[in-house]
């Protein structure tokens, strides 16, 4: 486990950075620009998406592309209820409504060879980028749909809840049984299947959990666009940035989707205007690069280097 | 009372034939050997009682209830565990958490992380290996990750517990010490089954003895009975 | 009536011949190779819109293309095989770990050619016309550019099945998709006929973009529909089996001639629902082991 020995010390005053961080965060909407609100949202939910892809495929190596499809739904949702329900509500359902979708999704392929479950998430979202297209065309007459409007800040607070609701799902997750049985299930399978652990169970409830917080991230994002049609709700960079962050960062400590989510989403804030095409370039180049020299990312890169300055590997070999 | 029994259990491997119409009991505190050459079978036969494999035909019952079918997860909590030929512990893992996995999720009964830390580390003590509970688990020797699957497979409190090969690459001493865990484990109340090449442990160790050759049943019997049938020495000999 | 049938059948066989063709380009990549290239559409949309650009700007015959883009695209897949997915097959520890990264460093290919697509040729949707001329079969008329293109996709089809089964690589490379290290052992280069068959499939992609851009608008977003219709087809037709592939592009096809004469718009709908009946049915495909 790649985790960094914490002594009793070093939690307490990790655990007093990040009340101090969080108290920052829930007040900054009050002394900030509304720039800086704006930006913190986008990369809240960055983070959002890449813990929760990381939160699933991290342990068991089965590697999902529908991330995108999830988000997806959480827009739609937002489009077509936003002005009927209240908000919360609505971000509610639109969490479920996605779980739902990883429910069928998970039952169906999670039981197959690893593969199979790839290739379906990656088809997942031109099916629904069509199923919806068709839909609109045949029974709405128009393509795309308003949003409601909802403002900055009501934005910023409901996305850090569900940031903070990720984050501490991600780690309950792992400190308790089904974490460890997330990660026998990633390691040996036929073992985990043998000594009692319902693998398909287990597998298909945390892919449902993971696209819960992508669902709900969706529907308070589509607030922020004012019009969405399929193409915009549907977009396979939702599916590629997420493992991108969370695999640069390094999939396996907690904090590692979280520091590569930051990043990127700060590289891309920064680059979005002026190069559109050119930044997406450069992630694509960033992935391959990980994928071929980065095997545990960021973080395990940073390992080697502290392990190595005070003088050899720790533990064993 | 037969606690494990099989009728006619066979399997396909697309052409080939892997079981053919095998017909087996283990009665409960025995503990029965499995011998055969290479390929006879005797691993797959573990596969299709854990439920790793369907049979195709055949029938497989546990405690007189019809398992075929089931799941190997569902399999191990009715009571029945198995180790691999190749090992299959959770290498990043450190031993006591290999072990406690085992408690939490073997048995239908919840336990608190607490409970199965400790049960873990009486496992580890009972197999000897509590000085490396800590340890991942790929940094053991081959023996001790044997020692850890039989850990595991204790964990989760079965009835009948399958042992595929745990003396293969083992010294004497190893052996004999293994052949001492077996004896314990079945001290227990265990009923055992186990596969096994190497001859002398296994007519010392075993009340009787099931020999397999091309997937089927071709002998049956004590280890004295099988030590001196004509057909097991051929089958052997004439490899 | 007969009309209608024939109309339909017709279409669908015209559809079927490119995603048999581009089905055939990734089950060499990935029934040989190993890698489930998520980025092959990509090359198809290289190919049509090269193809777009020769013809446009400089009055090039498309047919002609395939003599360029075709080689050039090998070339390319030859080369990004020997760079990253080489590295990868040395670097993972099992093949299930090879699949996930090679997958992912096709991900990140998909980006990166689709971005300096679009850097190059902008998002616009582009086309152009070229034998667009009717041709009457049996009361239906049919272009005659998709005639060519159902031409082109079954004679690329037959010419690299003859190549499959009579020549001494293309006996290597079914050995290869049998059993690489045995292939190996028995005195093939393994390394060259994985880098082979990827750039074959590269190129197999471009010539299909090539033949698609003379029938059908292009533009550089174009490529993942594409590469998942590839994958349907490649599942249909069964993991690494190349006559698999080529089947089961041309039912795939038929099926969405028909789907698309009643509900257009829902085919690749219908291609899902397949997919997952498959999946849940037989997933080794129709010809799969």
């Amino acid at each position: 486990m790649n985790k960094l020995t914490l002594t009793s010390k070093n939690f307490l005053i990790l655990r007093i950075i990040l009340l101090v961080g969080l108290i920052i965060l829930v007040t900054l909407p009050f002394y900030a620009a509304i720039y800086t609100t704006i930006f913190l949202s986008t990369i809240f939910m960055y983070i959002v998406l890449t813990s929760s892809w990381a939160m699933f495929s991290g342990p068991t190596a089965q590697i999902s592309l529908a991330t995108a499809a999830f988000f997806g739904v959480g827009i739609y949702i937002a489009a077509t209820l936003g002005t009927i329900m209240p908000l919360l509500v609505v971000v509610l359902i639109g969490g479920l409504v996605s779980a739902a979708l990883a429910l069928f999704v998970g039952g169906l392929t999670l039981r197959l060879k690893g593969i199979y479950f790839t290739i379906f998430t990656f088809g997942l979202l031109e099916l629904m980028k069509n199923l919806l297209l068709w839909f609109e065309i045949k029974f709405t007459g128009t393509r795309g749909r308003f949003v409601v409007v909802v403002d900055y800040n009501t934005v910023y607070f409901i996305m850090l809840a569900i940031l903070v609701l990720t984050l501490l799902t991600a780690y309950l997750i792992r400190q308790s049984k089904y974490g460890l049985a997330l990660q026998s299930i990633g390691e040996q399978e036929e073992a985990a299947e043998h000594i009692g652990i319902n693998v398909t169970l287990v597998k298909v409830f945390t892919f449902a959990i993971s696209a819960f917080f992508i669902g709900a991230a969706g529907t308070i994002m589509a607030t922020r666009w004012t019009y969405v049609d399929p193409y915009i709700a549907f977009n396979m960079n939702f599916s590629f940035t997420p493992v991108l962050m969370a695999i640069f960062g390094g999939i396996g400590p907690l904090f590692g989707p979280v520091l590569g989510a930051i990043i990127f989403a700060y590289l891309e804030e920064i680059l979005i205007t002026q190069f559109p095409y050119y930044y997406m370039l450069l992630f694509g180049m960033v992935m391959v690069v990980s994928v071929l020299y980065l095997p545990n990312g960021l973080i395990g890169l940073i390992q080697k280097w502290r392990a190595r300055a005070t003088g050899g590997e720790h533990g064993n070999s | 009372m037969a606690i494990l029994e099989g009728e006619g259990v066979t399997k396909y491997f697309g052409g080939l034939v892997a079981v053919s119409d095998v017909d087996f009991h283990v009665d409960q505190g025995e503990i029965v050997g499995l011998i055969g050459p290479n390929g006879a079978g005797k691993t797959t036969l573990f596969g299709l009682i854990s439920a790793a494999l369907v049979p195709k035909p055949g029938l497989i019952r546990f405690k007189g209830e019809n398992i075929t079918g089931l799941k190997p997860h569902q399999i191990c909590r009715k009571g029945l565990a198995r180790t691999f030929q190749s090992v299959k512990i959770f290498p990043n893992m450190p031993v006591i958490s290999n072990v406690a996995l085992g408690v939490h999720f073997g048995t239908p009964e919840r336990v608190t992380s607490a409970q199965a830390v400790e049960e873990a580390a009486r496992l580890l003590e009972f197999v000897g290996l509590s000085a490396m509970a800590a340890i991942p688990a790929k940094d053991l020797t081959l023996v001790n990750q044997k020692l850890l699957e039989v850990a595991r497979a204790l964990a989760t409190k079965p009835e009948v517990l399958l042992l595929d090969e745990i003396m293969a690459g083992l010294n004497s001493t190893e052996i004999a010490q293994a052949m001492e865990l077996v004896s314990k484990i079945r001290a227990q109340g265990i009923t055992i089954f186990m596969i096994e090449h190497v001859m002398k442990a296994i007519m010392s160790v075993c009340d009787r003895i099931m020999v397999l050759h091309h997937g089927k049943k071709i002998a049956e019997g004590t280890p004295q009975e099988i030590a001196t049938s004509e057909t097991v020495i051929k089958v052997y000999l004439g490899e | 009536m007969i009309v209608t049938i024939l109309d339909v059948v017709i279409a669908g066989l015209l559809l079927g011949g490119l995603y048999a063709l581009i089905a055939m380009g990734l089950s060499l990549q990935y029934g040989v190779a190993r890698v489930l290239n998520i980025s092959h559409g990509e090359f198809i949309m290289l190919g049509a819109l090269t193809t777009w650009m020769l013809y446009t700007a400089f009055g090039i015959n498309p047919l002609l293309c395939l003599v360029v883009c075709g080689p050039l695209a090998f070339i390319l897949g030859f080369i990004l095989h020997r760079t990253i997915y080489k590295r990868l097959s040395v670097i993972s520890a099992t093949p299930g770990i090879f699949e996930g990264n090679s997958m992912l460093a096709s991900f990140g290919l998909l980006f990166i050619i689709q971005n300096l697509a679009l850097i190059a040729w902008g998002s616009k949707i582009k086309g152009y016309s070229y034998l667009a001329v009717p041709v009457d079969l049996g009361g239906a008329l049919f272009g005659a550019n998709r005639l060519v293109t159902l031409g082109f996709a079954v004679l690329i089809g037959v010419a690299f099945y003859i190549f499959l089964t009579q020549t001494r690589l293309g006996k290597a490379i079914r050995a290869a998709a049998q059993d690489p290290s045995t292939a190996g052992l028995l005195g093939v280069n393994i390394n060259l006929v994985l880098a082979l068959c990827f750039g074959l499939g590269a190129a197999m992609a471009a010539c299909a973009g090539m033949l698609i851009s003379m029938s059908y608008p292009v533009n550089t977003v174009m490529g993942m529909e594409y590469t998942v219709i590839a994958i349907i087809v490649v599942v249909l037709g069964g993991l690494g089996s190349i006559p698999g592939s080529f089947i089961g592009g041309f039912i795939l096809g038929l099926i969405g001639s028909i789907v698309t004469y009643f509900e257009p718009g829902l085919a690749l709908v219908a291609y899902y629902i397949i997919f997952t009946i498959l999946l849940l049915l037989k997933p080794t495909g129709l010809m799969g082991k």
